[in-house]
């Protein structure tokens, strides 16, 4: 095996970096520590393609502590939101409606991908990417003065994602049955507030299940309640393949500040009615959907063997190229899938090469996402 | 800690290579490699007939999360690769040093032997990286 790879790989013998509450229990079950964004988190706790399955076909939790929860209080922060945000709040009409929205600059470009729940008339909560913790603050802190709302950060809280089929049920059976009465009839990206208890039907693997927000010193306690429930310890590298089976971007890889959300496959995250609502990066937007779009996102299948990979070059054809921008091996289709930014003239059902580490492979170009509640979505 | 069986003879980029009694070798990545690598989900080995050069590349395996070159431990001919691994990559997390075998060589030259590494040089290896 090449040395230089396994030197890449040791990359965590003597970094320390933030812990979440849960990193002792990490630890205790055996995960293996990765370095992600500033944060020790667990990378998987054995084998990360047995927990993607678990995830798929029964329940499975991730520890995502080390997301950025901030409130925003005042009672002009709606109106600050439908400045600060791509989509619109105003679609959030219901307490504890969630919605999911990029956050550009002024050049259309992503600083970040978020979740912002509707709590109260005064009160919207964000929960956003820890490895952008510190320009986000500073760009919503920044913005939200004109409108006299508090940003409030909130790192005592813990966030523990159970998600899969039978992952609501091992939630009531973990954390009590009156959990069923106030959090069982939610609807998808909706949530409850009880007291420092926030459960959101939100996630990140296109399966059912909660997203639960906790006061940090019940996060040991809480987690034990859901392993004995049978609900199995998923780490990051299972988050990641499920997050792109399920065709979700991740930020920094699939878009960034360079990238409008257009090019990047979440023009359906981007409220253009009404005209009028004049939010950060808008022009730029609109600009380039009058020149039309240059870019897309486009889900690639590799037909033969082989795993595809970030960065590498999708040839399409008269002297245009693209790059895949996440690639990996899809456990559920046992093949590998990718996310690729190409030019806005390659259609689905297009047959392109990708360069696989010096050799010419064949991709199908297919619409995504490729798996949804544990069913593949390919025709 | 990563299984390192004393009976066998190991190269700097964590192959492992066993000597059988018919004169050929036996060639595998370490339980230290795949514990780095994850979960494997494709391994590309030479076929029988090829000629392999010791040091030099003949072989990929790919995880989900990475893909790394295997370099040939000695010169020689490959006289077998383990098809089986092909629909059960997983051998190589599971049993590494058995059912995860890669491919078996026929040496061309005996003294490419004598510069490998035993365990002891390949365990204090491991230790260093670990740092």
């Amino acid at each position: 095996m090449a040395i230089q790879a396994i030197a890449l790989l040791v990359n965590t013998g003597t970094f320390m970096g933030n812990r979440t509450p849960l990193y002792d229990t990490h630890v205790r079950l055996g995960a293996k520590i990765v370095d992600f964004g500033g944060w020790d988190m667990p990378l998987h706790y054995g084998s990360q393609i047995e927990e993607h399955h678990k995830v798929r076909q029964d329940a499975g939790m991730f520890d995502v502590s080390h997301m950025v929860v901030s409130d925003l209080k005042g009672p002009r922060a709606r109106e600050f939101l439908k400045i600060l945000l791509a989509n619109n709040v105003d679609k959030l009409k219901t307490k504890g409606r969630a919605l999911y929205s990029c956050m550009l600059n002024s050049k259309g470009g992503v600083i970040d991908d978020l979740i912002v729940y509707y709590l109260d008339d005064s009160w919207f909560r964000i929960v956003s990417n820890a490895a952008t913790r510190d320009k986000d603050l500073a760009w919503i802190g920044a913005a939200a003065k004109e409108f006299e709302v508090v940003v409030t950060e909130r790192p005592e809280l813990a966030m523990i994602a159970v998600q899969g089929p039978n992952a609501k049920e091992k939630t009531y059976a973990a954390l009590g049955e009156n959990l069923r009465e106030t959090a069982g009839a939610l609807k998808p990206f909706h949530s409850v507030t009880i007291g420092e208890l926030m459960i959101a039907t939100t996630g990140y693997t296109g399966e059912d299940g909660f997203e639960i927000i906790l006061p940090a010193k019940a996060a040991t306690f809480t987690w034990q309640m859901l392993l004995d429930a049978g609900v199995a310890p998923c780490g990051l590298g299972a988050r990641d393949t499920l997050r792109l089976e399920a065709g979700m971007n991740l930020y920094g890889s699939d878009m960034d500040e360079t990238t409008t959300p257009l090019e990047s496959g979440l023009a359906w995250t981007v409220a253009l009615e009404p005209a009028e609502r004049n939010f950060m990066g808008r022009e730029v937007l609109d600009k380039q959907l009058a020149a039309g779009v240059p870019r897309q996102l486009v889900g690639l299948v590799l037909e033969g063997k082989g795993v595809l990979r970030n960065h590498q070059k999708v040839l399409c054809g008269a002297a245009s190229e693209g790059e895949i921008t996440s690639g990996s091996f899809s456990p559920t289709l046992n093949q590998a899938v990718a996310l690729a930014r190409v030019p806005s003239a390659v259609k689905i059902g297009d047959r392109l090469t990708v360069d696989l580490r010096g050799k010419p492979a064949a991709v199908r170009v297919v619409k995504y996402p490729f798996v949804r509640n544990g069913k593949s979505c390919l025709s | 800690m990563s299984n390192i069986p004393s009976d066998l003879k190991y190269t700097k980029s964590h192959e492992w290579v066993k000597s059988n009694s018919d004169g050929t070798v036996t060639v595998g990545i370490t339980d230290h490699a795949q514990g780095l690598m994850g979960d494997m989900v494709y391994v590309d080995l030479p076929q029988s007939g090829v000629a392999v050069t010791a040091g030099k590349e003949c072989g990929v395996v790919e995880s989900v999360k990475a893909a790394s070159d295997i370099y040939s431990p000695v010169s020689g001919e490959v006289i077998e690769s383990n098809a089986a691994l092909a629909d059960a990559p997983e051998s190589v997390n599971k049993d590494c040093y058995g059912a995860g075998w890669m491919f078996r060589i026929k040496p061309s030259s005996p003294a490419d032997l004598g510069a490998l590494l035993d365990a002891k040089a390949y365990a204090e290896l491991v230790a260093s990286e670990s740092h």
